[in-house]
């Protein structure tokens, strides 16, 4: 087995990367950790922050792609998961059930036709919930605590102190962030995920799909596009507004005057139309040219790059137009003036100067624009312009599972499952953003 | 005035050329005049001579950007890109794949489109603004925090949510109001309130924490300090003096708005059955109907500059500091 | 009402937030037809007394003791809806900044009409008439056209005195006035104290007078009290509060707020910077093709000549130009005409105003300078060490090496009166006077021979601007310092400069040796501004 990334793998991890270099440069600033700090100390920021950090995880693990043969490769979830991606029934069946959801025509030994409910495949039916329920709670409540200790261990030595008295500290919510609320978010969320993962050795938990699939399996690898689409676009898109952004506002002039056209055309172009019409482009592009990829998951990536590329050129503008008012409002201010007094140059007054005193404008639109993007991907899917469809996506399962609302009795819990694991994700994302809103925008505090 | 917007006229028609440069690079990356006379002849028995003839025939003979062969400035209004975009300046959208006049079809469709979007976009505003100078009336009470939870929740939650769960709810299980479809005139009302409420409601988180926000950034000003000193209850500072001011920067969001609208929506006019212009674009998304997708490019543009010049003008009939040069 | 009986009685007055006290033990009277003046440096609680007689504290605040009693009616015992009658009927203020206090959507006549309307429910024409009235009686000018207008094109002046219409509106009995006239120019101060003074006279008005300045007091006040962090310290009748002041902070702020006779003596000196008819134009642009239709002449033929070690002082109201100037001399505007020369042995005799930017750095060293708000003049995000260093990297002055460099910035900073350990703190964790100090410890750092001083002290309070001064002085005499101070205060001139320039609308329209122009002025502009000077520096001077 050997490590094949995917291009959209090689990005998240490259972005990582340069986001932890970024964290460190800047952390080196009194100023910004006390900033963050600060951030952290909300109970709901550090909840969101949490659950925004599971999201991400999972998005990491299944984006380490190892070649199983030539045809297909499997990430890390999908190792963790196997015996879910292995176990497709025939078609519907609702959580937790040992049957089919349908009757089906069956002809019985006696020659007799009969409508019956077929037994699933993949379920052990003898199981019982409450002993499995009972156990996956046990083994999550370990993991939990063991996290937690170890974590306990790292900040009792930073802080110089005893583990018990600094346990002690956190218990009765003494310290500076609220770990106490960070250990109890992570626990209900261990417990969560490890009942999950228990039962679904027995049981298909969120039921099956159409065609078989197991709906949690489905879930937990949309994950991976939300994310991705969430963050990789804002990689793309962020230095394109930075640079056109700062430099229409500071030489202004004709530079200014031809950002702004860009813009300006950009966002006449109803959004949705120019991604429609740039991806179907790029639907061309590529079955014009089918050996660009050698296998159907590599070409559902090129397509998610392409995706991604896209939604980037498209969403600069916002931010761009935000930087370009605030670069005009701060070049005004007397400290650039004294910088040109002392003969700065102007590329150091943009990083000394202008950089530092917008980074909340573009961290502010990056958190915003997360959860935006993650919520934009199911709607583009469900036009036909988002993802491949044989990527696993919630807007790929909304748009699968939309007709079923309309079966009698209705299938509802593909369509519950995709909205459930994006509404928390982008819950937990406006949260947060609100948070940093809240410490980073001069104008929320006076 | 005259000539501010004769002014920013002349400034929409570079931005106009520049969204048709986009699109026509993007139409004949992919589809050349060659593709198209192939598609339109039939995939057999095509030779070369008939395409030419066809290219003939329709206007796809002569180069994209730059005629060599003919000279001065002929050079350049002799292509393909030049007459083209001619065509849409006077808003001749000519065919679409299936044979059918798209400027017609625009036309009988926008209305249903309008139909749904101008009810959601004029009850979308009164009810966030209304519910939002609520909240600001009660700032810093319980009735803030819990509208404020309440919001955000409403915007965590995907649009599509709304509409799929409406249609279960108040069609399917209550049988209120029908699942979907469209008739014109009164009796097409009924088709029209469900999506009407969904596209208020789905809108309703965001827009009060927005406008909340820019209420709450004016009450702290010098001038209701002023207000207050004057002996005005709060009400009367918040209606006579706040809202006023607050609804200056909601122009710049909104004005803009107000001319797209008969672009409609593509999801709901999609999940609720309607024929209007949203439904009509993402059927041409599908069919990948090149010709229509263009044009509906091309409107958006053009309403959503109409909509910039609107918001300037609004600008010079609510906010008196602001005359236009 | 018996003639004792006093309109309004502060008694015992605390306001807290978060239990930390932030005025307490406040207690006055104002007596009917007084003006009682309530002085205080920033942060000394006058507004919030103010404020808590209004009921207008912000929400964090409380009073947590105290009564306020309006002809002997409690005001803290009102329910809201009773305190609303109260507000702009009984006790009406006005606030210190015209250009925000009022709506800037809405026609002035009727917010001034408004408050007739909420309180005497007039009718919209009744209401339009009296407000005409009002705006003639406080003096603008064609009343009836003017209550069509919006606050924007309105002076502030003018913006003042439709405050003051609308205060008197209801014929209140008391006036509250928070800093009336701090941002208007003195020429325009002159006529607003004047119309306040008249109104007073006319309708035997009480009014509580809130101020920073000496002057002012000295011109308004019938009575005085001083506060100090909180406190009320000193409490008298105006004549014996000058004369034989008692609290030693009382001295120290009249010692400050009083101009110093003390004119420098002139020493022969070289000319350091020569400035030649020097120009500044602004196009304008109109019409369909934004065609230049005429220039706005900010700077319009300055001759100037600042000499070594002395100081020009270049006075003027806002928008005479006066900041141009310097913007100029430093290429921060590009001039339009005229040369600026800079005089030193070891650079070459050019003109600055002809320099690319490269040729001027050598300059750039010479000629530094410190601004107005020493809130914007530092960048938020940088420590004071990296602040100071900046200058010193850019121009390459002072010592290589950062263990070098660290040590000349601690010296700075001794210099300029901070700490070392200062260094690294951000600008916020520094007070008005401490930041100025910090301005001037940058420009230092190059060691230039001339600083354009933009208005350092017009931000501060007085005893810290008398603080900022006098370091100022002190580098000049170390240094053979060079300063040209650009000011619309008069009555610091004496105390600084050599020379004087008056500036109106972009010309110089009268120079000289300070004691020349003060004691004799022979332009008309420049008499008019000395007799719109308050009495008490005006008698100085």
């Amino acid at each position: 087995m050997t490590v094949s990334l995917l291009w959209t793998d090689m990005m998240i991890w490259g972005l990582i990367l340069a986001l932890l270099a970024w964290g460190r440069l800047i952390g080196r600033s009194a100023q910004v950790r006390k900033q963050w700090l600060q951030v952290f100390e909300s109970k709901v920021a550090m909840v969101a922050a949490l659950v925004l950090l599971i999201y991400v995880l999972i998005a990491l693990l299944d984006s380490v792609h190892f070649a199983q043969n030539s045809q297909a490769s499997q990430s890390f979830l999908d190792a963790l998961f196997s015996h879910l991606a292995h176990s497709a029934e025939r078609t519907y069946s609702a959580p937790f059930a040992t049957v089919e959801y349908n009757r089906s025509m069956q002809i019985l030994p006696n020659g007799e036709v009969a409508q019956l409910y077929l037994p699933l495949v993949h379920v052990d039916a003898g199981a019982s919930v409450l002993n499995h329920s009972l156990l996956a709670l046990g083994l999550g409540a370990l993991i939990g605590m063991l996290l937690i200790a170890v974590h306990l261990w790292w900040r009792s030595r930073q802080h110089a102190l005893d583990f018990k008295v600094y346990a002690g500290k956190v218990w009765r919510n003494q310290t500076r962030l609220p770990w106490r609320t960070a250990y109890i978010a992570l626990l209900v969320i261990v417990l969560f995920f490890s009942w999950l993962y228990v039962l679904s050795f027995s049981y298909h938990v969120l039921g099956t799909d159409k065609v078989g699939g197991d709906v949690l399996y489905e879930s937990l690898k949309s994950i991976r596009t939300g994310v991705l689409i969430g963050v990789l676009t804002t990689l793309v898109m962020l230095p394109v507004s930075l640079i056109l952004g700062i430099s229409a506002g500071l030489f202004k002039g004709w530079v200014d005057d031809v950002i702004q056209y860009l813009y300006t055309t950009l966002n006449s172009i109803p959004g949705v139309l120019l991604i429609a019409a740039a991806v179907l482009v790029m639907q061309v592009i590529m079955n014009n040219n089918p050996d660009w990829f050698s296998t159907t998951e590599e070409r559902a990536d090129v397509r998610l790059l392409f995706l991604i590329l896209i939604l980037g050129m498209t969403s600069w503008t916002g931010l761009c137009r935000l930087l370009r008012a605030e670069t005009l409002k701060i070049s005004q201010i007397e400290f650039v003036a004294a910088a040109r007094a002392f003969g700065v140059s102007r590329f150091k007054i943009i990083g000394r100067h202008i950089m530092p005193n917008v980074m909340h404008i573009v961290l502010i639109a990056v958190v915003l624009d997360f959860s935006g993007l993650v919520l934009a991907e199911a709607v583009l899917s469900y036009v036909g312009v988002g993802v491949d469809p044989t990527m696993h996506s919630w807007g790929n399962m909304i748009n699968q599972a939309r007709l079923e609302m309309a079966r009698e009795p209705m299938v509802w819990w593909s369509l519950f499952s995709a909205f459930f694991f994006m509404f928390i994700l982008v819950l937990a994302a406006n949260l947060f953003s609100d948070r940093v809103q809240q410490v980073l925008d001069p104008r929320g505090h006076k | 005035m005259f000539a501010y917007i004769v002014r920013r006229l002349l400034f929409a028609v570079p931005i106009l050329i520049g969204v048709n440069l986009i699109t026509f690079a993007l139409f004949f990356m992919v589809n050349t005049p060659d593709d198209m006379a192939r598609a339109q002849l039939g995939a057999k028995q095509t030779t070369p001579e008939m395409i030419q003839a066809w290219k003939v025939d329709h206007g796809y003979d002569k180069p994209l950007f730059f005629n060599t062969e003919s000279a001065g400035l002929s050079k350049i209004s002799e292509t393909l890109f030049v007459e083209q975009s001619l065509k849409l300046f006077v808003f001749d959208f000519g065919q679409s794949d299936s044979g059918r006049q798209i400027s017609a079809d625009i036309y009988e469709r926008m209305w249903p489109s309008l139909a749904i979007a101008l009810p959601t976009f004029i009850i979308g505003l009164v009810t966030n603004i209304a519910l939002a100078l609520l909240i600001v009336l009660f700032r810093g009470s319980v009735l803030d925090t819990a509208t404020m939870m309440v919001a955000v929740a409403i915007m965590s939650i995907s649009g599509l949510f709304y509409i799929i769960a409406g249609q279960v709810l108040f069609s399917k299980i209550w049988h209120w109001v029908p699942i979907s479809g469209y008739e014109s005139g009164w009796e097409g009302l009924k088709f029209l309130i469900l999506p009407v409420l969904i596209g208020v409601f789905a809108g309703l988180g965001s827009g009060i924490r927005w406008y909340r926000s820019l209420f709450l950034e004016e009450i702290n000003k010098d001038y209701v300090r002023t207000a207050r000193a004057k002996g005005l209850s709060e009400i009367k500072v918040l209606f006579a003096h706040v809202l006023q001011n607050g609804l200056l920067p909601i122009l710049t969001g909104v004005v803009v708005v107000i001319p797209t609208l008969f672009m409609g929506s593509l999801i709901m006019e999609s999940f609720f059955g309607i024929p209007g212009l949203g439904s009509y674009t993402i059927d041409a998304i599908n069919a990948q109907d090149f010709s229509i997708v263009k044009s509906m490019v091309f409107l958006g543009s053009v309403l959503y500059i109409i909509g910039l010049i609107l918001t300037d003008i609004s600008y010079t009939y609510f906010d008196p500091r602001v005359r236009l040069q | 009402m018996q003639a004792n009986q006093p309109v309004l009685e502060v008694k015992n007055l605390q306001v807290e937030v978060e239990q930390a006290a932030l005025i307490q033990n406040i207690s006055f009277e104002i007596q009917a037809g007084e003006i009682f003046a309530l002085v205080g440096e920033s942060g000394s609680g006058k507004s919030l007394t103010s404020l808590a007689i209004m009921r207008l504290l912000p929400e964090a605040l409380q009073v947590t003791d105290g009564h306020i009693l309006l002809n002997q009616q409690d005001l803290f015992s009102l329910p809201e809806h009773q305190m609303q009658k109260v507000r702009g009927k009984q006790v009406a203020m006005i606030f210190q900044e015209p250009m925000t206090s009022l709506n800037p959507v809405m026609k002035v006549g009727d917010q001034v009409a408004e408050v007739l309307r909420v309180h005497l429910h007039l009718s919209p024409k009744k209401a339009r008439s009296r407000v005409v009235e009002l705006f003639e009686e406080v003096g603008i000018p064609e009343a009836d056209s003017r209550y069509d207008w919006y606050p924007h094109q309105l002076s502030g002046g003018q913006k003042q005195r439709v405050m003051i219409a609308m205060a008197l509106a209801c014929e209140p009995d008391l006036l509250i006035a928070d800093e009336p006239t701090t941002a208007l120019d003195v020429t325009i101060q002159a006529q607003v104290l004047q119309l306040l003074k008249q109104i007073r006279d006319a309708r035997g008005l009480s009014i509580l007078f809130i101020t920073h300045d000496m002057g002012v007091v000295n011109e308004m006040a019938d009575r005085v009290a001083v506060m100090k962090q909180g406190e009320i310290v000193e409490q008298a009748e105006k004549a014996h509060f000058f004369d034989s002041p008692q609290h030693p902070y009382t001295r120290k702020l009249l010692a400050d707020a009083v101009p110093k006779r003390d004119y420098r003596t002139l020493k022969e000196s070289r000319t350091l910077l020569q400035v030649s008819n020097l120009k500044v134009h602004f196009p304008i642009k109109k019409g369909l093709f934004q065609r230049t239709v005429g220039y706005v002449k900010a700077v319009d033929g300055v001759t100037l000549n600042i000499r070594k070690g002395q100081t020009l002082a270049l006075v003027g109201e806002s928008g005479s130009g006066k900041s141009t100037i310097g913007q100029a001399i430093l290429k921060l505007v590009n001039a339009t005409d005229g040369s600026v020369e800079f005089h030193d042995e070891q650079l070459p005799e050019t003109d600055l105003t002809q320099l690319s930017e490269r040729q001027m750095k050598p300059f750039r060293k010479k000629v530094q300078v410190i601004f107005q708000d020493p809130f914007s003049a530092l960048n938020p995000r940088m420590t004071i060490c990296e602040i100071i260093r900046e200058g010193m990297n850019s121009l390459q002055v002072g010592p290589k090496g950062r263990e070098a460099q660290n040590q000349r910035i601690t010296q700075l900073l001794e210099q300029v009166g901070l700490l070392a350990e200062h260094k690294h703190r951000y600008p916020h964790e520094f007070s008005g006077g401490q930041r100025q100090r910090i301005g001037i410890a940058r420009a230092l750092a190059v060691e230039p021979q001339l600083i354009i001083c933009d208005e350092p002290t017009s931000a501060l309070d007085v005893s810290v601007r008398a603080q900022v001064l006098a370091l100022l002085d002190d580098l000049q005499k170390e240094y053979q310092m060079s300063y040209l101070f650009i000011t619309h205060d008069l009555s610091i001139i004496p105390a600084i400069a050599h020379h004087v320039a008056v500036m109106q609308r972009g010309k110089i329209v009268e120079q000289g040796e300070v004691e020349e122009v003060m004691g004799n002025p022979q332009h008309e502009y420049t008499q008019q501004l000395l007799n719109s000077a308050p009495k008490l520096v005006r008698d100085a001077l």
